[in-house]
């Protein structure tokens, strides 16, 4: 396998450097953005889906601007087969460790001070966990039809 | 046993998806834990019979601010469908499905569609119940075109498209039951539509309702995708969309919200006694001429289902004597649980011959009792079962349907029930005649009988369908009746905000 430093370099996959070079600066703030999102779900707007769907964005403008070798380096398929099963695992975990209180889905931890980052119990996890799910799920289904796609497109050439 | 009512659907949730991290490891694990799951739920659901009423509250939050977990006579008779039936659809797909690649996907979908199914009928919070729904019919939109041919891919997306439309529409419905009482809480909606009394968005919801679950419960002008999807799906998945999904998701939806929610109106009543008949005439008359086994009986789904909406019209009609119309709702039921286990048998059957035949076909197809003897004594009790001789469970529920419909003063609806009975029993036959008995094609002459996994599930749906003829007084007090009171009950349903 090359270094990835000179994939990153290879001209002749992904996109012009124009392109390259701007992902390269926009993908940070497109994951700590997608980030703060999922971790701040409880307190603003956001929450679990939302901030999934701008982190998995993120890797698919990994995967357009670079190529997908690349953007498998970082999540492969089996990866985000296995991240998506562990986020609805723990999301179901979270529901049921509410049975230690009585209930199913209760909020057994501590509520916390309003406004904090570590506040209203469990939602914060559950948030954490729907990311998790969102994110793998969407950037798989994303990897499902570009490989669905080119299966297709293969077809059509050789019919032609 | 009521602390764990949620397990129902966190059970088959959690494992659908244990499942498919275990498969990474190992393949053969996936028929293990489909088969605990499922084993698991089925006892489960025979327990929760002999369970009072009860609500459950989720996370503690009291109603009408958190969803309600609602267990009553009606929870209780489809929870046992779902989970018997799927028990044995499991244990007939651990050989049926060898033939298909990727079966731990296959488990996974299977449990999520139970999951959904459950979650529909235990919740008492409409917008709950919308998404349980979506989960049970994306997991069954993915397992129709599991085989991934042409035209099963095509089926899978005519049923993507139409249970789309339907599923929007019951949104659509949601929203505006929402708008107007500001409540999704199913006890707390009726109490609030008590109040409001009927107006003309009431009905518009009543409309869409109707058209979203009863599309998903194939009843007649919406029935266009089932025929498609119902050939197309592996047989033990045929067997769970007919036998329990478009119950679960369709006629219990349509049942637990016009009774509970709007309560009995006539007008209701008979839209759904209309559509009820016209699905019995048209599912069995389409049904004639097919010679796709499993295609003629996705017809007969629709016809059958037929009866089991035209006895819950029947049942909601306020004008006519309150007994008869407990004895036509009665009849529905009974119906819908007799039709759950005939119409998997058959389809498991119809799975089972083409197992060793490969053929759908049955002109192509005879003679084949004297190489498969299980399957073909089994296809005949479910083939007597359907056509309503006695003493097999179709013949009681369709006489209980046709007498109600006399006593009340529908003498039409009730010749039309005769007369779509004889029409099934000519269908059905023939359907013998063709495949059962007659002359073996040289071809079959090495056939041989099904293995014992696939004709296990058999042999107790052929059991069961004599056994609720037959033990008919029994069942009836067990099951039936609670089911049927819980119906009828509206002040009861109601009182589960403050009572639970």
């Amino acid at each position: 396998m090359p270094d990835i430093d000179e994939e990153i370099r290879d001209t002749s996959k992904g996109m012009t450097s124009i392109v390259k070079t701007v992902v390269r600066f926009a993908l940070g703030i497109i994951v700590i953005f997608g980030a703060y999102i999922v971790l701040y779900g409880h307190l603003t707007p956001g929450g679990g889906f939302a901030g999934g769907v701008i982190l998995a964005c993120g890797y698919i403008v990994l995967t357009l601007a670079f190529g997908r070798q690349i953007a498998l380096r970082k999540m492969n398929n089996k990866a985000a087969s296995i991240l998506d099963t562990s986020g609805v695992l723990a999301f179901l975990a979270i529901g049921l460790l509410g049975y230690t209180g009585g209930y199913f889905f209760l909020n057994f931890l501590g509520r916390g001070k309003m406004f904090d980052l570590v506040s209203a119990g469990t939602i914060p996890l559950c948030n954490i966990a729907i990311g998790l799910k969102v994110t793998a799920s969407l950037f798989a289904i994303f990897l499902a039809l570009s490989i669905f796609g080119r299966f297709i497109s293969s077809l059509v050439d050789e019919d032609e | 046993m009521q602390g764990f009512y949620p397990l129902f659907t966190a059970i088959p949730l959690g494992m659908a998806f244990i499942n498919l991290l275990m498969a990474k490891i190992s393949k053969k694990v996936a028929d293990y834990i489909a088969f605990i799951a499922t084993g698991v739920l089925a006892v489960m659901a025979v327990r929760m019979l002999f369970e009072p009423v009860f609500v459950y509250k989720v996370g503690g939050w009291p109603p009408p601010w958190g969803i309600l977990l609602v267990s009553d006579g009606l929870s209780s008779l489809l929870l046992v469908v779902i989970n018997v039936i799927g028990f044995l659809a499991i244990i007939f797909s651990t050989k049926y499905m060898t033939t298909y690649t990727a079966k731990p996907k296959y488990y996974t979908l299977f449990l999520l569609m139970i999951a959904g199914m459950n979650g529909v009928v235990i919740t008492g919070d409409m917008f709950n119940m919308y998404v349980f729904l979506e989960i049970a019919s994306i997991a069954s939109y993915a397992l129709v075109g599991f085989g991934c041919e042409k035209e099963e891919l095509e089926a899978s997306f005519k049923y993507l498209i139409l249970g789309g439309v339907a599923s929007t529409a019951i949104l659509f419905g949601i929203a505006f039951l929402y708008s107007m009482t500001g409540t999704l809480n199913m006890p707390d909606l009726a109490q609030q539509i008590e109040i409001l009394g009927m107006n003309k968005a009431l009905g518009f919801v009543i409309a869409l309702f109707i058209m979203g679950f009863g599309l998903k419960a194939s009843s007649v002008p919406f029935h266009a995708w089932l025929p498609d999807a119902h050939p197309s799906a592996p047989a033990p998945i045929s067997a769970m969309l007919s036998g329990v999904l478009i119950k679960a998701l369709g006629v219990y939806s349509i049942a637990r919200i016009m009774f509970h929610i709007f309560g009995p109106e006539p007008m209701i009543s008979s839209i759904l006694m209309f559509l009820g008949a016209l699905s019995m005439v048209v599912g069995v008359f389409m049904a004639v001429g097919q010679s796709d086994v499993k295609r003629m009986l996705a017809y007969h789904s629709i016809s059958q289902m037929g009866y089991v909406t035209i006895g819950l019209g029947l049942g909601l009609n306020p004008n006519v004597d309150p007994a008869v119309a407990a004895l036509g709702l009665f009849g529905g039921l009974y119906h819908l649980v007799n039709h759950a286990s005939f119409k998997s048998l058959l389809f498991l059957c119809s799975g089972s011959f083409e197992y060793r035949t490969n053929t759908r076909n049955k002109y192509e197809m005879g003679g084949l009792i004297r190489r498969m003897p299980i399957t073909s004594t089994t296809c005949s009790i479910a083939s007597l079962s359907i056509s309503g001789v006695p003493p097999f469970n179709g013949f009681w529920s369709k006489l209980i349907i046709i007498i109600a419909f006399l006593k009340a003063g529908y003498p039409l609806y009730g010749a039309i029930a005769v007369l779509v009975a004889f029409m099934t029993l000519i269908s059905f036959v023939r359907l013998q005649k063709d495949v059962i008995f007659g002359t073996l094609p040289e071809k079959f002459r090495e056939v041989k009988e099904a293995p014992l996994l696939m004709t296990l599930p058999l042999i107790i749906l052929a059991v069961l369908c004599l056994a609720l003829g037959v033990a008919y007084p029994f069942v009836d007090q067990a099951m039936l009746q609670a089911a049927k009171d819980t119906l009828l009950d509206k002040m009861a349903y109601m009182s589960l905000l403050t009572g639970g």
